[in-house]
């Protein structure tokens, strides 16, 4: 496989259209007066325009819902929608844990193979670790989400 | 020789002239990706030729001293060294020696301008700069099209001093709006900034027209040149524009050098921005004396061997021939828009094929993000810039919020703009897209 091929997986391609919790609507945007149950956060990469708004919410201790709206590279948008499919019913602890999992390999310049038994379908990303300047792309949506969840109770 | 001086119907450069220039240029002699490098981003900094390295070591190697500073004979030589190439680059814009002053590049050239205003804007100020204060009701005028470099600097100085920022509108071509501008160009202007050559959309301002526009009702007009410097015959007492900027790194010089253009009787009368050694006069603990431009401009110890090279690349310019680099750069610009308006799901921002622009383009492909088509262009050892390349208004007027440029110099044949063209053919399909529109 070409140095492109594994950084745009068919997987990845597929993920950046089909777009799985991209549904954070208009209106809910500035994140205003939401419950304490309820976190936010807007991530933009001002050097390529990409930019994501997170939503997460939680039922006790774990995530019960994801929603954002965003724009950007199929990277970044992919990236969204793999976190999408991934977070919901996994508690705060498992989520922080899924997040630094995916940082480490994601700044490991493509020196760590990315173990699917943890990282399930967000392995596919691990082609971006080698091509440094795409790794806030993927990352976008990641960070958004950690910022997001540190913010309910 | 026909003895012609218009720059209209010059000959473009020869593909055989084009392969001996690449001979000057060893950058561009590599693989990357395992292709032979395509370099076409130039709008955002351009290669060194040989003879602009060798400058710059020449210098370290045989000079490298303080200059205004020294009794000794290095330092006469690294003064010489440094005037000497004021004078190359002044003559080069059109300009006096007197009415050059080095900055770092053409953000920090337009940063002093806006910044010596501000100055002259508030405080104990003497007669002489007060044609250069700004306050509550007056109004600085800008464009749709500028980048940040020429945007923010003016908002700051509005933010500072009470004046209000206005601009001038486009249209959807990119173009200026110039009905708008008679408009907005009022007794309230006091400064009319608007760039030469839209690094986005390639096109080219009507100076002329503007400065007219402004010099009516009495506002000064700053130029940006980042872009026309590099690429076409400049002259700015032709232009008749009182200050002008640009930055050497686009001009086949190294990072750290640029330069500020402005009337010799408005620099003189100009407070300073930078203070500090080496602009004054008669110092005591109390007050300063400052002396003449350019050096009033240039406090503290300047970029000498970036200088040097400068003017080394200069002179590789006017040797080449401006008429005939700019004459060749719109033949590879309409060949550029032309090819990819060929192209199914690709914008090509700014005018259409036939209207005449600078030699590059910026693109939107449907469906896939700039950001993706210049990884995918990378692959194929072609260098362009992606993102919205420091023109976020611009973008959001067009209706994006990212492009990717291609934009070419004096090394670029028409072979990488085809090579280029028929890797852009590819992006859809490869990233599944063909039925996107746009
Ligand atoms: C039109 C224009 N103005 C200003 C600049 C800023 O130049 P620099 O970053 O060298 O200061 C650029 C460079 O991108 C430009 O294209």
């Amino acid at each position: 496989m070409s140095a492109l091929d594994s950084l745009y997986q068919q997987i990845i391609l597929e993920e950046s259209k089909t777009r799985r919790g991209g549904d954070l609507r208009d209106d809910q945007l500035d994140g205003q007066h939401l419950p304490a149950n309820v976190g936010q956060c807007h991530q933009l990469n001002p050097v390529c325009g990409d930019e994501i708004t997170l939503r997460i919410e939680t039922a006790e201790d774990e995530v019960s819902g994801i929603h954002w709206a965003g724009d950007g590279c199929s990277i970044s948008m992919a990236s969204a929608s793999i976190l999408s499919d991934m977070v919901v019913g996994l508690n705060r602890a498992e989520v922080a844990a899924l997040i630094a999992n995916f940082r480490e390999v994601m700044r490991s310049r493509g020196k760590l193979v990315a173990d699917e038994e943890i990282l399930g379908d967000a392995a596919a990303l691990s082609g971006v670790s080698k091509f440094p300047a795409r790794v806030k792309c993927a990352m976008l949506a990641w960070v958004a989400a950690e910022d997001a969840l540190n913010q309910t109770r | 020789m026909t003895g012609t001086a218009n720059h209209g119907h010059s000959l473009p450069l020869t593909d055989t002239e084009i392969l001996r220039i690449r001979n000057d240029f060893p950058i561009l002699e590599q693989l990357v990706n395992e292709q032979p490098l395509v370099y076409l981003d130039s709008g955002a900094t351009s290669q060194n030729p040989l003879s602009v390295m060798e400058a710059e070591q020449e210098y370290y190697e045989q000079r490298n001293s303080a200059v205004h500073r020294g009794a000794h004979t290095l330092a006469v030589a690294a003064t010489d060294v440094f005037e000497d190439a004021r004078s190359t680059v002044a003559a080069f814009i059109g300009a006096d020696d007197n009415e050059l002053v080095w900055t770092q590049n053409a953000t920090a050239g337009l940063n002093l301008i806006a910044y010596s205003f501000g100055n002259a804007s508030v405080g104990k100020v003497c007669d002489a700069a007060k044609k250069f204060a700004v306050g509550p009701g007056d109004e600085v005028l800008v464009t749709e099209m500028e980048h940040h470099a020429n945007l923010i600097p003016w908002q700051e100085l509005c933010r500072r001093t009470g004046a209000t920022l206005r601009f001038i509108p486009i249209y959807d071509d990119g173009t200026l709006d110039m009905a708008a501008a008679a408009t907005l160009i009022t007794e309230r202007t006091k400064v009319l900034a608007f760039t030469h050559v839209s690094n986005v959309t390639g096109v080219i301002n009507p100076v002329a027209e503007l400065v007219a526009l402004a010099h009516a009702v009495g506002a000064l007009v700053v130029l940006d040149a980042c872009q026309s410097a590099p690429h076409l015959p400049l002259d700015v007492k032709a232009l008749d524009v009182d200050f002008a900027v640009f930055s050497g790194h686009k001009m086949l010089a190294p990072t750290g050098i640029g330069g500020v253009y402005g009337r010799a009787a408005l620099l003189d009368a100009m407070p300073p921005f930078l203070t500090g050694g080496s602009m004054i006069t008669t110092v005591t603990m109390e007050e300063a004396g400052y002396l003449p431009a350019p050096q009033r401009f240039e406090a503290g110890t300047q970029p000498i061997s970036q200088a040097a090279a400068l003017a080394a690349a200069c002179n590789y310019l006017s040797e080449t021939g401006m008429a005939r680099i700019h004459a060749w750069e719109a033949e590879l610009g309409k060949r550029l828009v032309k090819g990819l308006e060929g192209i199914e799901g690709i914008r090509v921002l700014g005018p259409p094929a036939g209207v005449p622009r600078a030699g590059l383009a910026a693109f939107e492909v449907a469906g896939v993000h700039a950001h993706d088509v210049g990884q995918f262009l990378d692959a194929a050892g072609i260098a362009v810039r992606v993102g919205h390349h420091c023109a976020q208004p611009l973008h959001r007027r067009l209706g994006l919020n990212s492009s990717t440029r291609a934009s070419t110099y004096l090394y670029n044949t028409t072979a990488e703009v085809d090579a280029f063209l028929a890797a852009v053919a590819g992006v859809r399909a490869y990233f599944g897209v063909e039925g996107a529109s746009l």
